[in-house]
Order: C-alpha cells, then sequence, then structure tokens
C-alpha cells in the first residue's frame, strides 16, 4: 500500500468520525460552547435539539419557518451580550434589532414585529438604558418592524454584566421558494454582500487590550431591503445566512456539511477592508473567522451569479458585494481556499473563539 | 497591504518553485526540518506544499512553544489559579492546552480566575491596577518572548511591585535541535532555522549544526515566499555540496542578533539543570527559570507546587511527530480520538503544532501546482 493510499484511508476513517452524533464530553459549560464554532453546535445538538426534538427545530436553521393555516411565518430569537455595551458605528440595541430582523430576512421573510427583554445589572445607569432604547428604536425605524411587546428583570450587582438583550422576532414569507443550505447543488456561486469582518475586528480593537486605533466602524446594519433584492433579481437562491459568531467560514461550513458538497472560496475574491486584514495579521486570526453584523452569505445558482451581484450592488449596503467562490461535488463536506498564493488548504469549523497566536 | 502582499505573489512563487524542482536530482529523497511553529503555520495556511515536488518533505519541528509545555506543568499552572486571590494570566495558545483534568478554560468553569493578555506588560499592569489580586503570568515561549518576560520582572522590580510574579517555563531552542540530530531514528538532510528566535539569538549558535553535524540551515522567514526561497537556499547548498548556516530572513535578522535582549535574559534568568519537554522527555540545560535575585517574582517560590510529573497518555504520538518521526496523520489516534476539539497531545491545540495545522488547513488529497 502506498503513503498516499494510507493517508486516504487514515482521512476516510476522520470523516466517518467527525460525522457521529455529537456529545458534549465537559462537565460545566466553558466560553468555548458560546463561541459559535464546533464546541457551539455540539452543545446545542446534544443537548437543547435532544431536548426538544421537533422536525421544526432540525432544521437548525437562523429562523423557524411555520406553516399557519394559507400563511408561513418565520421565527427567530437572539440573545445580545456584547462587551463594550456602546463601540464605534453601533451599540447593544442596534445589534439587538438588526440580529433578529436579519435571522427573519435572510430566511426570505418580512420582518414585521419584535419582542425585546432586558436583564439589566442593579447599578447600571438609566442615562445608559434611555441609549440603548433609543438606538433599538433607530434600528426598528430603519427596518420597519416594531418592538410590540416586552420584559424586564434586574439582577444583582455583580451578577450580571451591565445589561443583556434578547429579542424575538416575526415576519412573514410571501413567496413559496425553499431556501437552505441543504438546497445547494454543485455548480452553484457563493456570495458575500460585504467586506467581512468589520464588526469583530471594531469591538476586538473598542476593548482598547491592544492600543490600536483605527477609523473603523461595526457593519451592524439591517439586511431585509438587501435580502429582498436578492430574492427578486435571482430565482435561484439557494440560501442566505447572515454571517454572525463564527464568520463566514462557519456558515460556508454548514453548507458543505448540510449540502454534501464542496464549496471552494478564492481568497483573493474575498472583500475584506485593509484595516481589518492589517489587524487580523497582526493578532494572527483570519478575518473568515471574524463576526459580521450587516452581512450576508448567498449561495444563488451559478448562471445567476452576475445577476445577483449586480442586484445587491445596487443597493448602498451591498456596494462591495462580490463572488467568492464556488460549489463543486468532491470534496464532500469541506471548505476549501485557494489562497492568494496559490495553494490551497482546508477552511474548517473553529473548536472555541480564534485565539491570538503567541509569536 | 505593504509588507505583507509582496511576499505572497504567487508569481514568483511559480519561478521558485520551477528552480527548486530544478536542483531536485532524480531519485534523490530530500527531507528538511522547519523548527519553528510559526513556519508549520504558514506552510499550511498558504498552501507551500502544493508547490513543491515529491521528493521534498518537510518534517515539522519542536519550535512550537505551547506544544512542547508538559501536561503537570499545565498542572501546576491550575493549582496555583487555585489559590485564593490569584489571577493567572496567559497568552491565547494556553489556553486550550491539556493538563491532567482539563484546561484553562475547563478550570475557569470550575472557579479559578485565568486570563488571556497579549503581553507580560498587560499582566503587571493589571496587578498596578489591582493591587488586592496576586496576578502570576504563566510565562512560555523560546528566546522570542523571554526577553520581554525579562523586561517585565525588572521592571516590577524597579516600581516595586510585589503582587506580581512569573511561572517559568521558557525554554531554549538548541538543545531541542541538538536532541533531534541525536535521535538515531531520524534521517535529515537540513533546516529550516527559527526565524523570530533568531532575532534575538542571531545565527552563529547554529553554526555546529552546519559543522558538526554537517546539516545546512537557513534562517528562515515567516511569508510564504520566504520558507519558498530557504527552501530553494537549502536544495542549492545541497546541490553545490556545502554545509553552512545562511540567513533569508534579513530583514528582520541580524547575524549577530539582539545583544540587548540577551543581556536582559541574562540579568533575569538562568539555565535549569533539566527540563521535561513534551514528547521529547527530559532535557538537560534546555529551559531557563529566574535567578536567585529575582526570587521574590518567582512564582515556583512563592506557591507550592505539586510538581508531579504526568505521563504523557500512552496513545499520543506527539514525541514522534515533534520529532518528525511520524507524520500528524500516521499517529495512531490523529482525528479520531484526538481533535481540536479534544485534543490529546498538544500538537493538536496550537494553531502551530503541526497535527492541528494539518487537521485545520491540509486534511484532504493535495494537488500539486505545475510549476512549470
Amino acid at each position: 500500500m502506498t503513503t498516499s493510499d494510507r493517508e486516504r484511508q487514515v482521512l476516510n476513517r476522520i470523516e466517518r468520525t467527525r460525522r457521529r452524533r455529537p456529545k458534549v464530553r465537559e462537565e460545566r459549560i466553558t466560553l468555548a460552547h458560546g463561541a459559535g464554532g464546533k464546541a457551539t453546535q455540539t452543545l446545542v445538538e446534544a443537548v437543547f435539539l435532544e431536548a426538544f426534538r421537533n422536525p421544526v427545530l432540525e432544521q437548525l436553521d437562523d429562523s423557524a419557518v411555520l406553516e399557519i393555516g394559507p400563511s408561513r411565518l418565520a421565527l427567530t430569537t437572539d440573545s445580545f451580550v456584547v462587551t463594550p455595551l456602546f463601540f464605534p458605528g453601533g451599540d447593544i440595541g442596534h445589534l439587538a434589532i438588526n440580529g433578529t430582523v436579519n435571522d427573519l430576512a435572510v430566511s426570505g421573510a418580512r420582518p414585521l414585529y419584535l419582542t425585546a427583554g432586558f436583564i439589566i445589572e442593579e447599578g447600571f445607569p438609566v442615562a445608559d438604558l434611555i441609549r440603548i432604547a433609543t438606538s433599538m428604536r433607530e434600528a426598528a425605524d430603519a427596518a420597519d418592524v416594531h418592538v410590540v411587546t416586552g420584559d424586564t428583570k434586574v439582577v444583582q450587582r455583580g451578577k450580571g454584566d451591565g445589561c443583556y438583550v434578547t429579542t424575538a422576532g416575526v415576519g412573514v414569507i410571501e413567496h413559496d421558494r425553499r431556501l437552505g443550505p441543504s438546497e445547494v447543488r454543485p455548480g452553484d456561486a457563493v456570495i458575500v454582500s460585504g467586506p467581512i469582518g468589520d464588526h469583530g475586528i471594531t469591538i476586538m480593537l473598542a476593548r482598547g487590550d491592544l492600543g490600536i486605533e483605527s477609523d473603523l466602524v461595526s457593519d451592524t446594519a439591517s439586511l431585509h431591503e438587501l435580502a429582498a433584492a436578492l430574492l427578486d433579481a435571482a430565482p435561484g437562491v439557494r440560501m442566505m445566512r447572515d454571517a454572525t459568531r463564527g464568520g463566514v467560514a462557519t456558515v460556508l461550513n454548514e453548507v458543505a456539511r448540510a449540502a454534501e458538497v464542496a464549496v471552494v472560496v478564492e481568497e483573493d475574491a474575498i472583500p475584506v477592508r485593509p484595516e481589518v486584514r492589517g489587524a487580523a495579521e497582526l493578532l494572527g486570526i483570519d478575518p473568515l473567522y471574524v463576526a459580521c453584523e450587516g452581512r450576508f452569505v448567498a449561495v444563488v445558482d451559478g448562471a445567476e451569479s452576475d445577476r445577483a451581484v449586480e442586484a445587491l450592488r445596487r443597493h448602498p449596503l451591498g456596494a462591495r458585494a462580490a463572488v467568492i467562490g464556488r460549489v463543486g461535488e468532491a470534496p464532500a463536506g469541506l471548505v476549501l481556499l485557494k489562497t492568494a498564493f496559490g495553494g490551497t488548504r482546508i477552511c474548517d469549523v473553529l473548536v472555541g473563539d480564534p485565539l491570538p497566536r503567541i509569536c | 497591504m505593504r509588507f505583507v502582499d509582496e511576499y505572497r505573489d504567487a508569481g514568483q512563487a511559480r519561478a521558485l518553485a520551477a528552480e527548486i524542482a530544478a536542483l531536485c536530482e532524480p531519485g534523490r529523497e530530500y527531507k528538511f526540518m522547519e523548527v519553528c511553529g510559526g513556519h508549520t503555520h504558514t506552510i499550511y495556511k498558504h498552501g507551500i506544499e502544493d508547490y513543491l515536488p515529491e521528493s521534498i518533505t518537510l518534517v515539522h519541528g519542536p519550535g512550537c512553544p505551547v506544544c512542547v509545555i508538559p501536561m503537570g506543568r499545565v498542572d501546576d499552572a491550575i493549582h496555583i489559579a487555585r489559590q485564593p486571590g490569584v489571577l493567572m494570566t496567559s497568552f491565547g495558545d494556553m489556553m486550550r492546552v491539556p493538563g491532567s483534568g482539563g484546561n484553562f478554560f475547563d478550570a475557569n468553569a470550575e472557579g479559578t480566575n485565568i486570563r488571556m493578555v497579549y503581553s507580560p506588560l498587560d499582566a503587571l499592569k493589571i496587578a498596578r491596577e489591582q493591587p488586592d489580586l496576586q496576578v502570576v503570568f504563566m510565562a512560555i515561549g523560546f528566546e522570542t518572548t523571554a526577553p520581554s518576560t525579562a523586561m517585565t520582572v525588572l521592571r516590577a522590580a524597579r516600581e516595586g511591585i510585589d503582587n506580581f510574579a512569573v511561572f517559568c517555563n521558557h525554554v531554549t531552542i538548541l538543545p531541542a535541535i541538538k536532541a533531534i540530530l541525536d535521535s538515531p531514528d531520524l534521517r535529515l538532510d537540513g533546516f529550516l532555522g527559527p526565524g523570530h528566535v533568531s532575532t534575538v539569538i542571531g545565527c552563529a549558535p547554529y553554526e555546529f549544526i552546519s559543522g558538526h553535524y554537517g546539516k545546512p540551515l537557513v534562517v528562515a522567514g515567516f511569508e510564504p515566499l520566504d520558507v519558498l526561497q530557504s527552501i530553494y537556499l537549502l536544495m542549492r547548498q545541497l546541490k553545490d555540496g556545502r554545509s553552512e548556516v545562511e540567513n533569508q530572513y534579513t530583514r528582520v535578522v541580524p547575524w549577530q542578533g539582539n545583544p540587548t535582549a540577551l543581556r536582559v535574559i541574562g540579568e533575569v534568568m538562568e539555565l535549569r539543570p533539566y527540563f521535561e519537554w513534551r514528547g521529547l522527555g527530559f532535557i538537560s540545560h534546555s529551559a531557563l527559570r529566574l535567578r536567585a535575585a529575582y526570587a521574590d517574582f518567582d512564582a515556583e517560590l512563592r506557591y507550592e507546587l505539586p510538581d508531579v510529573r504526568v505521563a504523557d497518555p500512552k496513545a499520543c504520538q506527539c514525541g514522534e511527530v515533534l520529532k518528525g518521526v511520524l507524520k500528524p496523520w500516521e499517529c495512531k489516534v490523529f482525528g479520531t480520538a484526538c481533535t481540536p476539539e479534544t485534543p490529546i497531545g498538544t500538537c493538536m491545540v496550537s494553531p502551530e503544532g503541526a497535527c492541528a495545522a494539518y487537521y485545520n488547513f491540509g486534511r484532504f488529497t493535495r494537488q500539486r501546482v505545475n510549476a512549470t
């Protein structure tokens, strides 16, 4: 048996291991469980999916799609725990509205109504709370949604980090197309709606540990118009997903896994602002894994990719939309990156948060 | 981006790859070790192996600071972190390194306070601002990071910050390379020398490798073209029948190193008689500890350590991987029992570790770039 035969055997064994049912090995929750990578995925599947199992939840999409009488509704929820609460380009209030609106929008729904829950720490300045609520109002107006019910809890000092916000939202799906990663097939094109990583890098810099100054601002924005424009322009939209925690790479891995396809991405084609590239380079992290709060990844029929990108670029939020790659058949379940240098590598799901390298 | 893109040019890479291919003698196999984990990371991240002919194999060496930390030291660190009032700090890579009872994240879930910092000075700053805390910095790394630890100790001494201590795990690269060269199960044709370590120690200390052991060494930079050019320089030496120390990374590495940094290390630290390296075992004079004059800042003296040697898990073949005897995928548990989510060996933890780099970036059947 040659070396490459043996290597292939080992690789097949690994793929089988990866497809096994997830199991949480840790006895306690660690930060990695909240980072959006493999640990989060395992926790969700092993704990919550096991407990609540039903056909709607099993889709594990951004929103649940509910068929009620003649109408199709999308329902979603999201919690926000960002530090710092206020950062260049927005605050936790913008995130709380836009995050939920975007989960609805990328499911193909027109966002309608939101709920808002606040967990506030004793001693938190009322002025800051007003500022957060005002931001939520602004963001809701911009997204043409209404916050129609809510809840407030106060916890003892030291039992919370200032203010946490949870929103839920409902929207209506006014077409009969099926969207989702499992709709993706070989020959499709992969699109991002704009430069990636702005939000995550802005937050890291805003924490001030790094002593780097920059004009970078968060990309937090509501994507409902952009998503609608894409659906109008391209009948062959297979799926859209906002690239939040875990970044673009995590979304692409979900696609590769769900559709049993290979996603091949060109590093040169990915829009990244120079400030984001520079900061990521310094920290030894990859912008593909950095969170965005106003960008989505879409997969469309390969024949419609030009039309799709043109439609996105007509909207200010999509001005730098680009095709970043193609869907192929093999190796199924993997995301490959053609590096700018001319090599090829895997782009896997991260275990936890990207950690800065030592040297 | 300036100072980055010019070292990642695909056109130049193709030209270099063609020159490398032209230097290959038919029927001869070449094995080069990249000593430094940073090189391993670059090789996989950019797909450099796609440019190399099949007769050239890159062997991933021991220069990943996280990968060589034995489990017992992680346990010791967690033990210190469990003491009342202690805030333990370390570099991000350390957070996921498994001890015998879990990593730092697991320890935090059970109540310790272990935080990631970007520099030892950040740890000192916390100590200055929060005098009620006992701040301990777990120092890891080769000669690259030792000067910043030493400078921090000097500053703590000057400012009289007594709620600060260092848990010193600095190691030195030369004894590890020597251990590998003396290992009977290894045949290497040359080395890519560690670029960042060399900014401190310079190039002359490697001369025993090219002289006594007769293996060429090229001190290499960390951008992909640096690595390719260094491989070219090694191939050139072999073709010419030379065995020398060459410096490819001249834009950063001075031949004589950084005498100021060396002086600071020497002032604050001294060689330990021996130190355990994960996978390689005990290597004499291969690590640093604080000198007696700075004993007040030495966490090993301030806290009573269990200092228990924890044997590597039986299934783990990190040692063979670190020595380059096995390719990551040849390890019995690679990718099945040992994955980045549940690492058994440290090579799977740091993105610089050979196994993690291979698992995350390289785990598919490679296609060579046509260099011509």
